[in-house]
């Protein structure tokens, strides 16, 4: 340890401030930006499951009339 | 050879490799970085001259390092992405651009904070200083064009193109302070030399360094899927994860 | 490789050699406006421009410091080792200010040659130690045994 008690650690001979504010900014940055990451990326599954469950609802309520009288036609999206 | 090359450009060989190697990135990340800063703040002695302000260096120095080896790696995507048309490469661009534009912001903020007891100022124009503003900026660019584009493919090699102009600013701002008279000092740690600070100061950087690199490492996995999902969510392997949690 | 492939891969690297020498003819010709700050070997060559906000910086001069009693005013030499410029200055100087330390300072060369500042900066070098060691270092030098690591490179300032 290269402080003598607790209270130096924390001022640091008057250097506190600045040392203990960087090592905040820093932490709190890299933990907001980890967080959102991850979080952006659970919305884009959401959004996948969401896409193929609608799309499975969907031709299981086209299934029963195939006997439209119009031909149905699968447009791709892309 | 260049078939692997090729394989490696598979956004559902990227998937499965990076889901495996994830957990191990992050743990060995966190425990790292904050093995050294604990290290640098507490148990490393402090500085001659400059006393307890200069325990800023344990992260100083790893966030401006990352700010400009992501930009080489995004120099280096950018070349695959105009040569190869490669989709990952794109796909890492932009993943990791909003990493390098915070980790650009830390090292100038942190080097702000650590200038006003030291140097006598928050801020000076000299070369180090200005040069790695324009990195920040430069960043800013290339996620602002990417959002002005709306067509991926032209997207992508515009910002491709802004990436490779922007790399030229990555020697002025490592040589910087050898060739110009600067405010800030030149490197401590060089390849070729001893660096100039004893063991007991620069083990702890060393491992914060490395911390920073392997937390990068997983916060380009995490956000790179993001952009893999939705880009590919057509393909049958992604429906089979999102709906099953396997590639 | 692809020869499409290839010639694309030639077309990217003439462009960054292309772009690199332009960046590096603009700097080297830009090069006193990028610079931070004149040395003294430059202002006392006359290189400098007199009554016009400039920087100087340099190393300050062992022995050279006199504080006036009674404000805050300072005066000190600044040296590159091959030169020095007298420096006047009143107001509070950094913490890390001393003899043998590196600033820069902010003012204007006056007719009679010397730098009247307005703000001194302190400039330190890529050594980090702890005060043991440094300690150490000095009474070695003291005890007239060979010169120590710190004093050793007086250009890294």
């Amino acid at each position: 340890m290269a402080f003598d008690s607790f209270s130096a650690f924390l001022t640091m001979e008057g250097h506190g401030p600045y040392v203990w504010a960087c090592y905040a900014v820093f932490f709190v940055l890299l933990a907001a930006m980890m967080y959102w990451s991850l979080r952006a990326r659970k919305t884009a599954m959401d959004a996948c499951r969401r896409g193929y469950e609608f799309e499975a609802d969907k031709s299981k309520v086209a299934a029963p009339a195939p006997a439209a009288s119009f031909a149905r036609v699968n447009v791709s999206q892309d | 050879m260049w078939q692997i090359f090729h394989k490696l450009g598979s956004p559902k060989w990227f998937f499965g490799i990076s889901t495996r190697f994830m957990p191990w990135l992050l743990v060995g990340g966190i425990m790292l970085l904050l093995a050294g800063a604990v290290w640098g703040l507490a148990f490393a002695p402090k500085d001659y001259l400059q006393g307890n302000s200069y325990r800023i260096i344990y992260i100083h120095v790893p966030a401006a390092f990352l700010a400009q080896s992501v930009y080489i790696m995004m120099a280096s995507a950018a070349i695959v992405t105009l040569v190869w048309r490669m989709k990952l490469a794109d796909v890492f661009v932009k993943a990791v651009a909003p990493v390098g534009l915070v980790l650009t912001f830390l090292a100038l903020f942190t080097g702000a904070v650590w200038g006003k007891p030291t140097w006598g100022t928050w801020w000076i124009w000299d070369a180090r200083l200005t040069s790695m503003l324009i990195l920040l900026f430069l960043y800013g660019g290339v996620i602002a064009l990417d959002r002005a584009i709306n067509d991926e493919k032209s997207a992508a090699r515009a910002v491709a193109v802004l990436v490779l102009v922007g790399v030229v600013n990555i020697p002025i701002i490592k040589y910087s302070v050898e060739w110009w008279n600067t405010l800030h000092q030149p490197a401590t740690f060089k390849l070729t030399e001893k660096p100039s600070m004893p063991a007991e100061m620069w083990v702890p950087l060393l491992l914060s360094v490395l911390g920073l690199y392997l937390v990068f490492g997983w916060l380009a996995c995490v956000r790179m899927q993001t952009e893999i999902l939705s880009r590919e969510q057509r393909t049958r392997w992604v429906k089979e994860f999102v709906m099953k949690g396997r590639v | 490789m692809h020869p499409i492939r290839k010639k694309r891969l030639t077309i990217v690297l003439f462009l960054l050699v292309g772009l690199s020498v332009a960046v590096a003819l603009t700097t080297y010709a830009l090069r006193q406006n990028i610079n931070l700050f004149y040395d003294p070997s430059q202002i006392s060559a006359g290189e400098a421009p007199v009554d016009v906000r400039i920087r100087a910086g340099g190393m300050v001069e062992e022995g050279s410091v006199v504080r006036d009693p009674d404000s805050l005013k300072v005066a000190f030499m600044v040296t590159d080792y091959s030169a020095s410029v007298p420096v006047e200055y009143v107001g509070i100087l950094p913490d890390l200010f001393a003899e043998g330390q590196g600033i820069v300072a902010m003012g204007r060369l006056n007719n009679e040659g010397r730098f009247v500042a307005d703000q001194v900066l302190a400039k330190h070098d890529e050594n980090y130690m702890p005060p043991e060691v440094a300690d150490a270092l000095e009474k070695a030098s003291k005890a007239g045994s060979k010169p120590a690591a710190v004093n050793a490179a007086p250009a890294t300032y």
